[in-house]
């Protein structure tokens, strides 16, 4: 099947990092630990089926959602719930969960697999613990499965500073991958689209009954928000369901052999990072062991589960979250910069303003920390966020809808269509200091409560 | 560095959270941080963060205000000598301005901040850094020899009325520094338009009186100054507005940063050309027969539509409403020129008029967008249905 029309942007940036990861894959971690931790699924509010000291088999479920108990999320490994931590309200944080080694396995029937019903199939996705790969837009939360999508988005690219390269991933996966696109095929009337490298087309080529279309430009070309916008917008009512391209790899490999292997391959990368590199691991392993092996070389590092822009603050003995492809590792920045705000000073911090020289010097990648650059203020310029923004509605008057909390408003202008990654260069570039994904995250939150 | 940030920690330490001083803790604030880069770091959002802030920003702007300030300094001493019939160096010149002026920014600037201080005391925010540029253009765009508590009454009106009263920084209607003046210019009209207040002494010395070109032209007078002294700016007029040339260089310096929205300079230049062709075919009267180019470079249009047009927060703020902003502040500006002869200088009413407007062009515009989404729901629901 021949691959569709492109998506092309000039909207965005990309930024030049130093220590992306190099191609070779590391599986052998001495680790024993892992753990889920409830609030890398949005929206979700978690009840435990578990107890503290139970032993569970690789693929028993751990919790699952209040809201939707079918929805339910299953242990990565066989062995023993050691601590359940708790944080304010007794909110459930994190589970932890010790490793016996033994590798025991909860077998499902998938023999027949092909001759199911979209019923049948959805329900054994839900039972063996696969749903939650499934997400669904608007909001960006686990997808309903009494829902009917228009369509499921699956995309090969990531254009994120540092991202996992997906072709690198799914290289050896090919077969579970286009399994899992057989799945996805089998749940969704119309069709599922398939967002594909511009320059790197070619592995796709034989990959069928899906429709494929080429991504090319700066981050976040990459990111499902812009697809869906150009091949299937989200109308008030519609859902469009999204799925990790390793997620369907190992959706593909749990019809082919009935185990619930939640497995992740992870680029391990940034500044602080000595030899960056990717790993193949179970969902949920410690991130320590790993930091070791290539070596940290700051005293004071920020570990991130995803991107630099959009991941989610973790620690050096914090353990990798459940959808995030990349771990980037960078220095703290919190120390003092004289004079920092005279123009074309400091040009070794990376800015996208034409006050900087920086621009100039982005052929070697720059090395960046995590200080804030400034101090947050009212918004004042304009203009700069639709620079780096590809999408077809206004960011910044989004933006303010949120925080005056004006739903109608945000229907309005958008609100379905986004989610908060989108806003990451926002965040990264604004001279406000304005944490836009934040804000569109409470957005978010808002419309579920208020709307549903 | 490492002992001045100690000493500065150390003078900081009583205005820290859950001290005695905590409350003034903005105003200690707002001096270390001009120093110092704070040493926050990020904590919700992009884990990374451009250089860029708003001091940057609004010191790109005081740069690009300063070839404009210097050669306003230097024309008011110009003026002055050369009405004087005396000779003199660049250096004279220079000195009599700073004389004159220099008092009216250190005004301006105390007044300014002073309430700026208060307010984010009272309020409890961070002090921003818009009156950097605010406190500046003030005096910029003023008569040289308005007396100074005009200039500080102006000031706090401005920055009270136009700016704290909405809310503060990024929330104001009108752009604070247009306010100012034309607070002053409606409160002591006589030390704001005529023949005796555009040149250095003019209203003590009988041997010195000059009128600025628009002003000449309402009257029914014949323009004495040639094409290129309009352009270079050796012609009375507000302080720093009189020079095209030197204000062209801050153009093309916010231009070339990204800070001032090369949109609205060029639909504004756009607008003018196009209303100063009109009223050139209609040719009624002097101020309709002067050549359109000749209304770009005299009075205060070229410094109103690069420094105060552009400004972000009065202005308009979508791409495309800023081309039509922009468009129709250079239209209104030559409209009130010629029409409104008691006006002559349209600049200052055009953009405070569009500055009101702004919110209702970005409203159109954002609505197309709304529109547009609004009407595929509608098709997909037919569909549906259907």
């Amino acid at each position: 099947m021949n691959i569709k029309k492109g998506i092309r942007t000039q909207r965005g940036a990309k930024l030049n990092l130093k220590g992306s990861a190099e191609k070779i894959i590391s599986n052998k971690i001495p680790s024993s630990t892992y753990a889920l931790n409830p609030d890398d699924f949005f929206g979700l509010i978690p009840k435990l089926s578990v107890n503290e000291g139970d032993i569970v088999k690789a693929g028993d479920p751990v919790f699952f959602n209040k809201k939707e108990p079918r929805i339910k999320i299953v242990s990565p490994v066989s062995g023993t719930i050691k601590s359940i931590n708790r944080g304010a309200k007794r909110k459930i944080e994190q589970i932890i969960i010790e490793s016996d080694g033994n590798n025991e396995i909860r077998l499902h029937k998938v023999d027949q697999w092909e001759t199911l019903g979209r019923k049948e199939l959805i329900s054994l996705l839900l039972e063996s613990g696969s749903w939650p790969f499934i997400k669904q837009r608007p909001y960006g939360t686990i997808a309903n499965p009494d829902d009917f999508p228009n369509a499921i988005f699956v995309s090969t690219i990531d254009t994120a500073p540092l991202g996992a390269d997906f072709q690198y991933i799914l290289e050896k996966k090919y077969d579970n991958f286009k399994t899992g696109l057989t799945v996805l095929n089998s749940l969704v009337d119309q069709a599922v689209f398939l967002g594909i490298d511009a320059a790197f087309s070619k592995p796709f080529e034989n990959i069928e009954n899906v429709q494929k279309y080429t991504v090319s430009g700066p981050h976040p070309a990459g990111n499902l928000s812009l697809h869906i916008q150009e091949l299937s917008p989200i109308n008030m009512g519609d859902k469009v369901w999204t799925v990790n391209a390793e997620d369907v790899a190992n959706i593909g490999n749990f019809v082919l052999t009935g185990v619930q292997d939640l497995k992740r391959t992870i680029a391990l990368a940034g500044s602080a990072v000595k030899y960056p590199k990717y790993f193949s691991v179970n969902i949920g392993i410690e991130l320590s062991p790993m930091l070791s092996e290539v070596t940290i070389t700051e005293d004071q590092v920020r570990c991130i589960n995803g991107d630099v822009l959009s991941g989610s603050t973790s620690h050096e003995n914090g353990y990798l979250g459940y959808y995030n492809n990349t771990v980037s590792v960078i220095p703290e920045g919190n120390d003092y910069r004289m004079f920092g705000w005279l123009p074309f000073k400091d040009n070794h911090i990376l800015s996208l303003s034409n006050t900087s020289f920086s621009k100039l010097f982005n052929k070697k990648g720059f090395s960046v920390d995590t200080n804030l650059n400034g101090e947050e203020r009212a918004i004042v310029v304009t203009g700069e966020m639709e620079k780096v923004f590809p999408l077809d509605l206004f960011p910044m008057q989004l933006i303010k809808a949120c925080m005056i909390e004006d739903i109608e408003k945000m229907e309005a202008l958008g609100i379905y269509e986004v989610v908060p990654e989108d806003f990451g260069l926002i965040d990264y570039a604004n001279t406000s200091k304005l944490e836009a994904q934040e804000i569109i995250k409470q957005g978010i939150e808002l419309m579920i409560n208020e709307v549903g | 560095m490492n002992a001045l940030r100690k000493r500065l920690d150390a003078i900081k330490k009583p205005f820290e959270k859950g001290q005695k001083l905590e409350k003034f803790a903005p105003a200690i604030n707002a001096f270390d941080t001009f120093l110092f880069v704070p040493n926050h770091t990020t904590k919700k959002g992009a884990h990374i963060r451009d250089a860029v802030d708003l001091k940057r920003t609004m010191v790109t702007v005081i740069i690009a205000l300063m070839p404009a300030l210097i050669y306003g300094i230097y024309n008011t001493g110009y003026q002055y000598y050369y009405q004087m019939e005396t000779p003199f160096t660049f250096i004279e010149a220079f000195i009599h301005g700073s004389w004159k002026i220099v008092p009216m920014i250190i005004v301006s600037y105390v007044v300014g901040l002073s309430i700026e201080f208060g307010f984010a005391v009272y309020r409890g925010h961070e002090v921003n850094e818009g009156y950097l540029v605010t406190g500046l253009l003030i005096p910029m765009i003023m008569p040289v020899d308005i007396p100074l508590w005009m200039v500080a009454i102006s000031t706090a009106f401005a920055v009270l009325i136009a700016k704290e009263a909405f809310g503060g920084t990024g929330m104001n209607i009108l752009n604070p520094a247009l306010t100012a003046r034309a607070f002053a210019f409606f409160a002591y009209p006589t030390y704001m338009s005529g023949n005796k207040v555009w040149v250095s002494e003019a209203s003590n010395v009988e041997a010195i009186s000059g009128e600025t070109i628009l002003g000449t032209l309402a009257a029914g007078g014949d323009v004495k100054y040639s094409m290129f002294e309009m352009f270079q700016g050796a012609i009375p007029g507000s302080i720093a507005e009189t020079s095209t040339l030197w204000v062209a260089v801050g153009a093309l310096i916010l231009i070339v940063t990204g800070i001032g929205s090369w949109r609205i300079i060029t639909g504004g230049i756009l607008g003018a050309a196009v209303m100063g062709l009109l009223f050139n075919l209609w040719g009624a009267n002097a101020l309709m027969s002067f050549s359109w180019i000749n209304h770009l470079i005299v009075g205060g249009f070229a410094f109103g539509i690069v420094f105060m047009a552009t400004d972000p927060v009065s202005g308009a703020q979508t791409n495309k409403g800023k081309w039509i902003y922009g468009f129709l502040v250079g239209i209104l500006c030559i409209m009130i020129r010629v029409f409104n002869p008691a006006y002559p200088e349209g600049v200052m009413l055009a953009i405070l008029l569009m500055n009101v407007f702004a919110p209702t062009i970005d409203h159109y515009v954002v609505n197309g967008n709304i529109k547009k989404r609004k009407k595929r729901w509608a098709l997909a629901q037919e569909l549906k249905s259907a």
